[in-house]
C-alpha cells in the first residue's frame, strides 16, 4: 500500500523536484525533435506516461527475479517489448488515437527516461509506488513539453495548437500574432529548442532560489539546494 | 546476499545468469508474439477500412458491388503516370461489369517534390474524383490542393476535376486560368496546381491509351 505522504512526495518529485526534462535532462533527443508545437509535445508526453507506467509496474513486479548483473539488458528487453505491445494494442483497439499518437510511440523506445526510471525507481520499489512514479514523471514531462512546444510554436510561427484538428477534428489552431508575422525560424530548429530549454531551466532555478531565500529570510544565504541527492 | 555453503564456481554463476536471461527473452518474445497475433486481425481490418475510406472519396458507392481490395491488378511502372514502381489499381464492378478504375499517379513537379494522387476514372473515361494522398507543398500556400486545408469548404479546389474527361476538355484547356486554361488557382501559388493539372491530364491520357487492358474484366486478358 502507499501512504499519503509517500504519494505526495513521489508526485512532487515527478512534477517538480526531479522533473525529467528540467533536472534530470533525460530523453532530450525525441523531446527537442518533437516539440515544435504544443500539440506534439502533449501527445509525446501522453504516450510516454502510458509506457512509463506499464514499464515501471512490470519491472517492479519482477524486480526480485532479475539478477543484478544482467538487469540492464533485461530492462531494455522489458521496455522494448512493452512499447511494442502498447503500439500494437493502440493500433488495434484505439485506431483513431493511434493515427495521432502512432508516430510517437516508437520514439519512446529510444527515450532513456523510461530506462532511467526503471533502473532508479522501479528496481527498488513495489509496483504501486512505481506506477505513481511513472505517471507523475510523465506528468512532469507533460507540462514541460507543453510549455516548451507552446513557446516554440508561438515565437516561431505566431500560432498555438497547430495540428489540433488531427486530434479533435473541427478545432482550429489559434493565430495569436498577426497573420503577417514573419516567423522566427531559430526557435523551430533544434538549437532554438536548446536555448529555450536553457531558459526554462534558468527560470526553474530562479523560482527555487526565491523560495529558498524567502524561507531563510532576507540577508541570509539560502541553503544550498539538495535536489541532487537521488539523481540518476 | 544469502551465503550458500558451497560457493558456486564462476562458470556455474555465468550459466545460471545466462539461463535466467534466456527465460526472460523467451517470456517477453512470447508476449510480443501473442500480442502480434491477437491484434493482427483488428489492425488489418483498420488498414483496409482506411484504404476504403480513401477510395470512397474518388469512387461513388453506387458504382460498385464487389470487394475492391480483393479485385485489384498490378500496373507496370509508367512514366506517363509518373510512377517508377509497379502500383495497384482497384477495379470497381457492378454485376460483374467493370464500371470504374481507381489508381495512383504522381505529379513529379510540385513546388517541393512529388505530389501523389489517387484518381477514380469511369469506364467511359470520365473523372469521378481526384484526391491528393501525399505532398510536401508549402503549408498555408500550396496545400489547398488538399480539401481539408482548402479554405473554400463549399467547393474545394480539387473538386474542379469531378466529371471532366478528355472529350469534354480540349488539350489546351488543361491549364490554370492564368496560363489560358480553364482551372482556377490561388494567386501566388500556381506551381502546385499546374503540377496537379498536368498529372491528371496525363493520367487520363494513360487511361485512354490503355483502355482495353485496364478495363478488361479478367486480369488474364491484359497480357
Amino acid at each position: 500500500m502507499i501512504s499519503r505522504e509517500e504519494f505526495g512526495q513521489i508526485r512532487a518529485n515527478g512534477i517538480w523536484h526531479q522533473n525529467s526534462s528540467l533536472i534530470q535532462l533525460l530523453g532530450l533527443c525525441p523531446l527537442l525533435a518533437v516539440t515544435t508545437n504544443l500539440v506534439n509535445g502533449v501527445m509525446l508526453s501522453l504516450a510516454t506516461i502510458i509506457v512509463m507506467a506499464v514499464a515501471n509496474v512490470a519491472v517492479a513486479s519482477l524486480r526480485n527475479l532479475i539478477p543484478h548483473e544482467i538487469r540492464i539488458p533485461v530492462f531494455i528487453l522489458i521496455v522494448a517489448a512493452l512499447v511494442t505491445v502498447v503500439d500494437l494494442v493502440f493500433n488495434a483497439k484505439f485506431h483513431e488515437l493511434y493515427l495521432v499518437l502512432g508516430i510517437f510511440i516508437p520514439l519512446i523506445v529510444t527515450n532513456c527516461i523510461v530506462l532511467a526510471r526503471v533502473e532508479a525507481f522501479a528496481n527498488k520499489n513495489p509496483p504501486l509506488q512505481s506506477l505513481v512514479d511513472g505517471v507523475f514523471m510523465g506528468v512532469g514531462m507533460l507540462w514541460t513539453l507543453a510549455l516548451l512546444g507552446g513557446l516554440r510554436e508561438l515565437i516561431g510561427g505566431g500560432t498555438l495548437f497547430a495540428g489540433i484538428d488531427m486530434v479533435f477534428p473541427g478545432l482550429q489552431p489559434l493565430q495569436l500574432l498577426p497573420a503577417d508575422y514573419p516567423g522566427f525560424l531559430l526557435t523551430l530548429l533544434p538549437p532554438g529548442a536548446f536555448i529555450l530549454l536553457g531558459c526554462l531551466i534558468a527560470w526553474k532555478n530562479w523560482v527555487e532560489a526565491r523560495v529558498a531565500a524567502r524561507q531563510t529570510g532576507p540577508g541570509q544565504h539560502p541553503a544550498a539546494p539538495t535536489v541532487l541527492a537521488d539523481r540518476v | 546476499m544469502r551465503l550458500s555453503i558451497k560457493q558456486p564456481s564462476a562458470a556455474g554463476m555465468a550459466l545460471r545468469t545466462a539461463v535466467i536471461l534466456l527465460i526472460f527473452v523467451v517470456a517477453f518474445t512470447s508476449l510480443l508474439a501473442a500480442a502480434f497475433l491477437w491484434t493482427r486481425p483488428a489492425i488489418e481490418a483498420a488498414a483496409a477500412e482506411e484504404k476504403m475510406k480513401l477510395i470512397g472519396e474518388v469512387l461513388p458507392r453506387d458504382l460498385y458491388d464487389n470487394d475492391l481490395l480483393k479485385d485489384s491488378r498490378q500496373l507496370a511502372p509508367s512514366a506517363v503516370l509518373g510512377l517508377d514502381e509497379a502500383s495497384t489499381a482497384y477495379l470497381a464492378r457492378k454485376g460483374g461489369e467493370v464500371t470504374a478504375l481507381v489508381f495512383e499517379a504522381v505529379a513529379p513537379d510540385g513546388y517541393s517534390g512529388k505530389i501523389r494522387l489517387l484518381l477514380g476514372v469511369s469506364a467511359d473515361g470520365t473523372l469521378l474524383g481526384v484526391r491528393v494522398i501525399q505532398h510536401k507543398e508549402t503549408p498555408g500556400l500550396g496545400d489547398y490542393i488538399e480539401p481539408k486545408k482548402d479554405r473554400n469548404k463549399e467547393r474545394p479546389w480539387i473538386r474542379q476535376f469531378d466529371g471532366l474527361s478528355l472529350a469534354a476538355v480540349a488539350d489546351r484547356d488543361w491549364r490554370v486560368r492564368k496560363d489560358g486554361g480553364r482551372f482556377d488557382s490561388v494567386a501566388g501559388a500556381t506551381v502546385t496546381p499546374r503540377a496537379v493539372i498536368k498529372a491528371v491530364h496525363k493520367a487520363l491520357q494513360y487511361v485512354a491509351a490503355n483502355h482495353r487492358q485496364l478495363f478488361a474484366s479478367r486480369a488474364g486478358e491484359e497480357k
